[in-house]
């Protein structure tokens, strides 16, 4: 563990704003600056992952570590941060952890097939109730972060999955590969080492973009019914 | 295609049969606390009761079988789950807020259903284990006015009844977050019903555990 003092600190600097200060000032000294991904800084990419101040993006709700800023500190708190800490999201460097076990459950069944020779049909002319068209789009607005799984006491990766299910599960282009989608989505997700559910509900309190617990009974349900 | 695993090798399987085998013991619970309540009321009652219950080859061999079996699948997939939950964080954070994002109950079920078992361990020494000794070695099946009397012995020592009081306070602990979750883990929850479902979880776990209290308590004074 390490521990930095940083100065000059705005508040209204986002976090990683204020680790780019610090880095910034560990090049000028000739040392090696604190690894960690970001890239869009505006809260879509899912990319920062920074486990502050015991709570994954740390203490605001509804926002991930990009969106979080200066001011939710007092000036001289010591502030931890940590990596996520999952099996399934091994640390490449400090800050760093490789996600790519959610790549792997996405292609294991996180998509419909279209016929692309010129007979698609348009998405738009499928009717839609509107209750099924908010719901999935609800679900759509995970970034894939891994903040639920940070956050699970199991490192479950439940929440995340269960949002790329529903997605999908609600919608007509959906249906055809619907059973086998959760079949081997939820393979893939006990493949990768990630732990079960037990329905503490952490993971949609810190999911930087809400997505609720209904994801998860949904997919319990998909799953059931799929394999009977 | 998703690889053929076994029944019990998918994790949302394995909540679904721990779901099942809770409310199970959910329901076994309810009918165990209407008999002995009646312990309260009327000791002629409880006897006939208990005797009907050790008695009859129904409850006896068939269910009963399947109580243990319940009992006993419980807490093994509890295990197996917790420690399968365990391997997958091998390392645990420095500094964090659990108390933010969840309740002390939903993150120790495994601690409170590791006394509620230790108690099961003293409760079948107290009451199973000798009931099989009359019965299955001794084959004494009909003395019908036993059972008020056995009861009241039990609970004439304050420490059997203090450890009978706090294993129950972990009972509810355990109740208070594991009937509502077990319906999630089944798939059932819509806003029509899951905030009935909670408020019911909440007076369940509060009025069974309770109420088993009462009778140790009722029996201990009424001495």
């Amino acid at each position: 563990m390490e521990t930095y003092q940083v100065s000059e600190i705005s508040e209204h600097m986002s976090f990683l704003e204020m680790m780019d200060v610090l880095n910034e000032r560990l090049i000028t000294e000739g040392k090696e600056p604190v690894a960690f991904d970001h890239d869009c800084r505006e809260g879509i990419c899912g990319s920062c992952s920074m486990y502050i101040n015991g709570e994954p993006h740390g203490p605001d709700r509804g926002v991930t570590t990009c969106q979080l800023h200066m001011r939710k500190f007092k000036d001289g708190d010591t502030i931890h941060i940590e990596p996520w800490r999952a099996s399934a999201f091994p640390v490449i460097k400090d800050l760093v952890v490789d996600r790519s076990a959610f790549d792997r459950i996405i292609q294991s069944g996180g998509y419909v097939s279209v016929n692309t020779s010129g007979n698609s049909q348009d998405a738009n002319a499928i009717p839609i109730p509107k209750e099924n068209a908010d719901l999935a789009f609800d679900a759509a607005t995970c970034i894939g972060c891994g903040a639920c799984v940070a956050a699970c006491k199991n490192s479950s990766a439940m929440l995340f999955v269960s949002a790329k299910v529903s997605q999908l599960a609600l919608l007509p282009q959906g249906q055809i590969e619907r059973k086998e989608r959760v079949l081997n989505m939820v393979d893939q997700m006990d493949t990768e080492g990630f732990g079960n559910c037990s329905n503490t509900g952490a993971c949609e309190i810190e999911c930087p973009k809400g997505i609720s617990l209904d994801n998860i009974a949904r997919m319990n349900r998909e799953f059931l019914s799929a394999k009977v | 295609m998703a690889s053929n695993k076994g029944i019990l090798n998918t994790s949302i399987l394995r909540k679904f049969a721990m779901a099942l085998s809770g409310l199970f013991l959910v329901v076994f619970l309810l009918q165990h606390l209407t008999i002995n309540m009646t312990s309260v009321i009327s000791a002629d009652m409880f006897n006939s009761l208990s005797h009907f219950m050790g008695t009859n080859p129904i409850v006896q061999f068939a269910l009963q079988p399947v109580l243990a079996f319940g009992v006993f699948f419980h807490l093994i997939m509890g295990m197996v789950l917790e420690m399968k939950n365990r391997s997958a964080r091998p390392v645990k954070y420095a500094y964090s807020k659990p108390e933010e994002n969840s309740s002390w109950m939903s993150r120790n079920m495994i601690i409170t259903g590791i006394m509620v078992m230790l108690f099961l361990g003293l409760h079948f020494y107290d009451f199973w284990l000798p009931e099989l000794k009359l019965k299955f070695i001794d084959g004494v099946w009909n003395i019908e006015d036993r059972y008020f009397a056995e009861l009241q012995h039990k609970f004439h020592d304050p420490i059997r009844v203090a450890l009978y009081v706090l294993s129950f306070v972990f009972l509810s602990l355990h109740l208070m977050h594991g009937f509502q979750s077990a319906f999630q883990s089944v798939g059932f929850r819509n806003n029509k019903y899951t905030p009935f479902i909670k408020k019911l979880s909440n007076i369940y776990a509060i009025v069974v555990p309770f109420g088993f209290v009462f009778i140790a308590i009722f029996h201990f004074l009424a001495q």
